[in-house]
């Protein structure tokens, strides 16, 4: 994992000093509310239906046990006492004083974290897979290029005002895309070209809210090198010709549109042919030193577990299921890799309390290195977990909520605050989420109904990814009332797509049923072992349509 | 007169008056002092306005600064609209001015243009800041140097921290 050296410290410490001078600045009354809002926000600090909200970047995921250690301490000492899993990878805290977030920033900076531009018009927090650098089929590891990504957009000059927010995503695998990089403002997908030469497939312009699309390639191959500069080149684009004049008209996706692919791409290609070799280009040396923070950890020399496996599985059934289900193959013979669900039924999607923070940290130093993951289906990855202790571990996170063995299905349901907690949502997601959990609460009839993304929003901005779920719910404000749009057919992986709508809206109590008739459909229509998605995409949306609206 | 801050924090009094556009059928009024007059004008009376080191140009944000091309050095001043603190189109305007124009002569921002934003325009290539008359012009020094040092590459620093580390 990335350790600062002495100019990240610099630049760490400079940032606490500036926005406590801006808070300050701010609480006097010297800053305007509207001139200290892009600053907050590009601290990641709301103000929101009941107290400010503190987003804090985790860059790509990644988080070590001290890291965790701390936060679980902030919440305790400035919060109520949890925190939220968000799905871009950060971590929300609730309830902290305005006052107070300047020191939590120094706490923060102190096990080298930080709260920028993880909100506001500006180059948010770069995502990635949460199994990048422990799985078998990557191109290279993307964890390296986040990281000098991150570097180059923070604080960087020219775009901290952009139209609208930015988001990055990298992905390296070929098999699977678990970054959703094609519903990014740029997605960048690590390949190889015919020479064995690495480099980047670059789609610009997807993107969920009010007008979501899957982002066009606009350059089939970026050779690394040139990375940071071709970003500048698309920056520069956004920033002087993305519109200003509509909030919902300025992301980078209405650009690409209306410019064509096509169109944008020549204006990028126009722009970065003059700063293609300025000193921004990457070396080989720079690309190498970051590398060198992301090295294999000290993994011990083991033969697969196999047998042993067999025979804890065949002696314990809930254990055999949290294996087939939540626990992925690994590179490294003897290891495999370990999602922890924070998706037991009656816990908000995403939630950890202060002692869990810690009890993730503790299982990180005993389990993986001291590191772990966080995914944008709102769960924690323990990476690099030992076979011959995979018992051990189930054995101690099933009585704290860790071990439900719902990974991938109905059940593990991404979901925002909702009007719960945000001021921007229409309608509240949690309560929905925990209805329908409730109503699909056997887990053999959820393994058998496969990999199913359910994915829920409190309002169109779509934190909850409804628009990319297999089913996507959306609340939705009826003259004070509450309701949820349905819609089929999305997915945020490599055959992205946004889903159909399925039609007009429904009461909240409603929903189980809805989602109860819709899963009906699949079992009645589904042959072999078709998912939910390949169903869907072969009968279409009519007969789902007849049987909910019947 | 009104003060400007200088990209090494000093201020001084300054005599540049800003020239709004005229409105359609009304012609530019230059008053008798320096001048700042919209880009596209200046290029229109270009045979009229060559040679003088009493007349500069401005940008609004969305104008385009390539319409000058060569000619930039040819202007004491350039300055740049910031309509709205918000609108960060003018950062990406001075750094083409810089960069790609090579313009050397005094880069001004105008405009929305307010004390935690200084230390990016600095960055990108401004070398003299006209405050709003509201902000406190004492605090500017510090504000243009909340950071030692950035990670990028911009006009103030050609080299990206990357290549610093290796070196």
């Amino acid at each position: 994992m990335y350790v600062y050296d002495d100019h990240d410290r610099q630049i760490a410490a400079e940032r606490v000093a500036q926005f406590r001078d801006q808070t300050e600045r701010a609480l006097t009354g010297e800053l305007a509310e509207e001139e200290f809002l892009p600053l907050r926000l590009q601290n990641g600090l709301y103000v929101q239906r009941l107290a400010p909200m503190l987003r804090i970047a985790v860059p790509y995921g990644m988080m070590r046990a001290e890291q965790l250690r701390r936060l679980a301490r902030i919440t305790r000492d400035y919060d109520k006492g949890y925190a939220h899993f968000t799905t871009r990878q950060n971590v929300q805290l609730n309830w902290p004083a305005l006052e107070d977030v300047p020191d939590i920033l120094a706490e923060l900076a102190e096990v080298e974290m930080h709260a920028n531009q993880t909100s506001g018009n500006c180059i948010r927090n770069t995502t990635t897979d949460q199994f990048s650098g422990a799985q078998s089929d990557e191109i290279a590891d993307p964890r390296p290029y986040c990281e000098i990504i991150r570097q180059w957009s923070t604080f960087h000059p020219e775009f901290a005002f952009l139209p609208r927010k930015f988001k990055v995503a990298v992905n390296a695998s070929e098999k699977t895309d678990r970054a959703a990089i094609q519903v990014h403002d740029i997605g960048l997908q690590l390949v190889r070209d015919e020479s064995g030469a690495l480099g980047f497939r670059v789609h610009v312009g997807g993107g969920l809210g009010r007008t979501p699309m899957v982002g066009p390639v606009i350059r089939e191959f970026l050779p690394e090198l040139d990375l940071l500069t071709y970003l500048e080149a698309v920056l520069r684009v956004y920033n002087r010709y993305g519109r200003r004049d509509n909030k919902f008209k300025a992301r980078i996706k209405i650009l690409v549109k209306a410019l064509t692919p096509e169109g944008f791409a020549e204006k990028v290609e126009a722009e970065w042919a003059h700063i293609k070799d300025s000193p921004t280009r990457l070396t080989p040396e720079a690309i190498q030193r970051i590398q060198a923070y992301f090295t294999e950890p000290d993994y011990a020399l083991l033969d697969n577990a196999t047998e042993l496996l067999a025979e804890q599985r065949f002696e314990n059934r809930a254990f055999d299921q949290w294996l087939t289900h939540n626990v992925d193959t690994h590179k490294k013979p003897g290891y495999a890799i370990v999602t922890l669900t924070m998706k037991k039924t009656g816990t908000p999607p995403g939630d950890v309390t202060d002692r869990q923070l810690e009890h993730i940290a503790d299982l990180a130093d005993e389990f993986s290195f001291g590191e772990i993951r966080v995914t944008h289906q709102q769960n924690v990855v323990l990476a690099d977990v030992r076979q011959d202790r995979l018992l051990e571990l189930w054995q101690t996170i099933v009585p704290i909520g860790f071990g439900t063995a719902n990974l991938n299905t109905l059940t593990d349901v991404i979901c925002c605050p909702g009007g719960d907690y945000c001021a921007l949502a229409n309608a509240k997601s949690i309560p929905v989420a925990e209805a329908i959990q409730r109503r699909f609460d056997n887990l053999d009839y959820l393994y058998d109904l496969g990999d199913i993304d359910l994915n829920i929003s409190g309002c169109m901005n779509a934190c909850g990814h409804h628009h990319v779920g297999n089913i996507g719910v959306l609340g939705v404000d009826k003259k004070g009332e509450e309701f949820y749009q349905i819609s089929l057919g999305g997915s945020s992986h490599h055959d992205a797509s946004i889903g159909k709508i399925l039609g007009p809206s429904f009461a909240r109590e409603d929903m189980p049923d809805v989602v109860a008739k819709i899963i009906d459909v699949y079992v009645d229509k589904r042959t072999g072992e078709e998912t939910f998605l390949d169903t869907y995409r072969r009968v279409g949306i009519v007969p789902f349509k007849e049987r909910v609206y019947a | 007169m009104p003060n400007v801050i200088y990209r090494d924090g000093s201020i001084r009094q300054d005599n540049w008056i800003l020239v709004a556009r005229p409105a359609e059928g009304e012609s530019l009024d230059i008053p008798h002092q320096p001048a700042l007059i919209p880009a596209d004008l200046w290029l229109a009376g270009y045979e009229h306005f060559t040679g003088r080191d009493d007349i500069g140009v401005w940008f609004d944000s969305h104008d385009e600064p390539e319409i000058l091309g060569g000619k930039v050095n040819e202007l004491p001043v350039i300055a740049v609209n910031f309509p709205k603190f918000s609108d960060g189109r003018g950062y990406s305007i001075a750094r083409l001015l810089r960069e790609r124009f090579g313009f050397a002569n005094e880069l001004r921002a105008v405009g929305d243009v307010l004390l935690d934003q200084l230390q990016f325009m600095k960055r990108c290539g401004f070398d003299t800041y006209a405050l709003r008359p509201d902000k406190d012009i004492n605090k500017a020094a510090r504000c243009l140097n909340f950071f030692s040092q950035g990670y990028q590459a911009a006009t103030d620093t050609h080299v990206p921290l990357f290549r610093r580390r290796a070196s």
